[in-house]
């Protein structure tokens, strides 16, 4: 009996872990299917170097460029944001924060990271976007910029706490040798436990760009929706995800051709942020066996 | 009197490590710190270079001199204290860089550039630790991938490349295979004319073989400290006679 009872709670494991297998292969599966059948209609090439996107109109353009030029737009603008004050904040809390005042200020960063994502996209548009244009005054009322900038300080937790635990799994051999030698805490901190934890550092902030690429509501709420072939920040923009969205809630007739684009969109997105992931994943592995 | 110690004493917290400590210590010498783990050893050791700041809670009360001047004065720059005095570890800790800038980080933090002066230092510091004939063609290999023998002796070029008066050496040859042991050993009573020189070591036939002086610590007190020669032979307490013949520790 007690065998049997084994047995089933066994098979529900395993039941459990292949829910997320299947629910990621049913997605890639969704997102390929559609895909091929919105490239039977329209040219792969014209996909990938067209600088129009114009889906939704009587003249119909499949380029993709400008939405992924609006998303390399913000994201370009959150990593500025986010990767000098999330290392900065890194390296304070390591060396030179009290272990006392780390162990508070950590968890409460982390909490920037558990703001509903609306709420940041409204704080961006109703808040950021006024103050910007007191003194951009050709800003417009949606734009790469205020969203961009937000969204750097909604993934500076992603950085600075992932970067603080690489910093702190440095050897304290290290930081002795660097102290012996007559370093001040700056030259310890730049010289040494930076280039030693590195490879940590680099994968807080490809995860972090990788969140900033797939981020949607602030980019949907404050960023605009029309896709531009422009890096120029201050000008409203569309990214891939706002697309997505912007599709998905309107009123474009299911199993058509406008709407099958969304799923195109997807899959650019979905490599995008899967080789993101990978390229972290292998950072990790080749780089962390070095000092353990 | 290169080194000084009177009247220390020091805390972790509530509890104390070290016992009102006094000892002197003449410069081209080298001492050798004895006594079971948890002594006070390395922790007196750690004082002369006020590495024990790194750590909270410590307490620490009495004068060390160098060159009869205070380290624990409040107005002493530490970093610029330290470089003064070079420090080489238990387990071998060279920079996730390559041998040469290893070797010249000292110049590199104190800002010199002139490449001439630096690949001099890095050639003579090299020599002076032995490793030079080993890894002169592979300058700019990682440090990492020499051997742990090698890597104590780059960390020993390391401390002497920005020509300290003092090198104090925390068991370095704790975590070596014999024959780099002996390397290491052979290097040590080299250096003695250029250096004072203060090693904590477990190894008692170790600081029979290479020191001047031998200062032997129980439970945070200096029990005593005398001729080498003296002490191993005619040790005057009974602790130190029952510690050196091996009845206990």
């Amino acid at each position: 009996m007690a065998k049997v009872k084994e047995k089933v709670i066994e098979g529900f494991l395993i039941f459990c872990s292949l829910v997320t297998v299947f629910t990621t292969l049913g997605i890639i599966l969704v997102l390929a299917t559609e895909s091929v059948r919105f490239f039977q209609e329209v040219s792969i090439v014209e996909f990938f170097t067209g600088t129009e996107w114009t889906p939704l109109f009587a003249k119909k353009r499949f380029g993709i460029l400008p939405l992924v030029c609006g998303t390399l737009l913000t994201t370009l603008i959150a990593i500025c944001v986010a990767l000098p004050l999330g290392l900065t904040i890194a390296i304070f809390l390591n060396e030179y924060a009290h272990p006392k005042f780390t162990a508070i200020v950590k968890p409460a960063l982390e909490i920037l990271a558990a703001v509903p994502t609306v709420v940041y996209g409204f704080f961006a548009l109703t808040f950021v976007t006024p103050v910007l244009q007191s003194f951009i005054p050709n800003l417009s009322g949606f734009n790469a910029l205020s969203a961009g900038l937000v969204m750097g300080v909604m993934i500076i937790p992603y950085i600075s706490s992932l970067s603080e635990d690489a910093l702190r799994a440095v050897p304290k051999s290290l930081r002795e040798a660097a102290y012996g030698m007559g370093s001040t805490k700056l030259q310890t901190a730049f010289r040494v436990m930076v280039p030693a934890a590195s490879s940590g550092i680099i994968v807080s902030i490809i995860l972090a760009i990788s969140r900033a690429v797939g981020e949607t509501m602030i980019v949907a709420v404050a960023a605009g929706q029309e896709p531009k072939f422009t890096f120029n920040p201050l000008s409203s923009i569309e990214t891939i995800t706002t697309y997505i969205v912007q599709v998905s809630m309107g009123d474009v007739p299911r199993n058509s051709l406008e709407y099958s684009t969304i799923f195109s969109a997807g899959m650019a997105l979905f490599i995008f942020t899967f080789i993101l992931n990978n390229i972290s994943f292998y950072i990790k592995r080749k780089f962390q066996q070095k000092y353990e | 009197m290169k080194l000084e110690a009177r009247n220390v004493n020091l805390y972790y917290g509530e509890k104390q490590a070290l016992r009102d400590i006094s000892i002197g210590i003449n410069a081209n010498t080298v001492t050798a710190f004895i006594g079971p783990s948890g002594c006070g050893k390395s922790t007196f050791l750690r004082c002369f270079n006020r590495m024990n700041d790194l750590i909270d809670n410590v307490k620490i009360t009495g004068d060390i001199l160098i060159d009869g001047r205070n380290v624990y004065k409040s107005k002493m720059d530490v970093d610029e204290h330290r470089k003064k005095i070079g420090m080489v570890f238990q387990k071998p800790n060279p920079f996730p860089k390559s041998i040469y800038e290893n070797v010249i980080y000292g110049l590199r933090i104190a800002g010199v550039k002139d490449k001439n002066v630096l690949d001099e230092v890095a050639e003579r510091s090299l020599k002076q630790a032995a490793l030079w004939e080993e890894v002169k063609d592979d300058l700019k290999k990682s440090a990492l991938s020499l051997s742990g023998g090698q890597q104590q002796r780059l960390c020993i070029a390391r401390a002497m490349a920005v020509e300290p008066s003092v090198i104090l050496m925390d068991e370095p040859a704790s975590a070596l295979d014999p024959i780099s042991t002996s390397k290491i050993e052979d290097l040590i009573y080299e250096l003695k004319s250029q250096y004072t020189i203060v090693i904590v070591t477990h190894n008692m036939q170790q600081a029979a073989r290479i020191s001047d002086k031998t200062a032997f610590f129980y439970l945070g007190e200096l029990i005593e400290y005398n001729e080498t020669a003296t002490m191993f032979t005619n040790p005057t307490k009974e602790q130190t006679q029952n510690y050196i013949t091996g009845r206990f520790g």
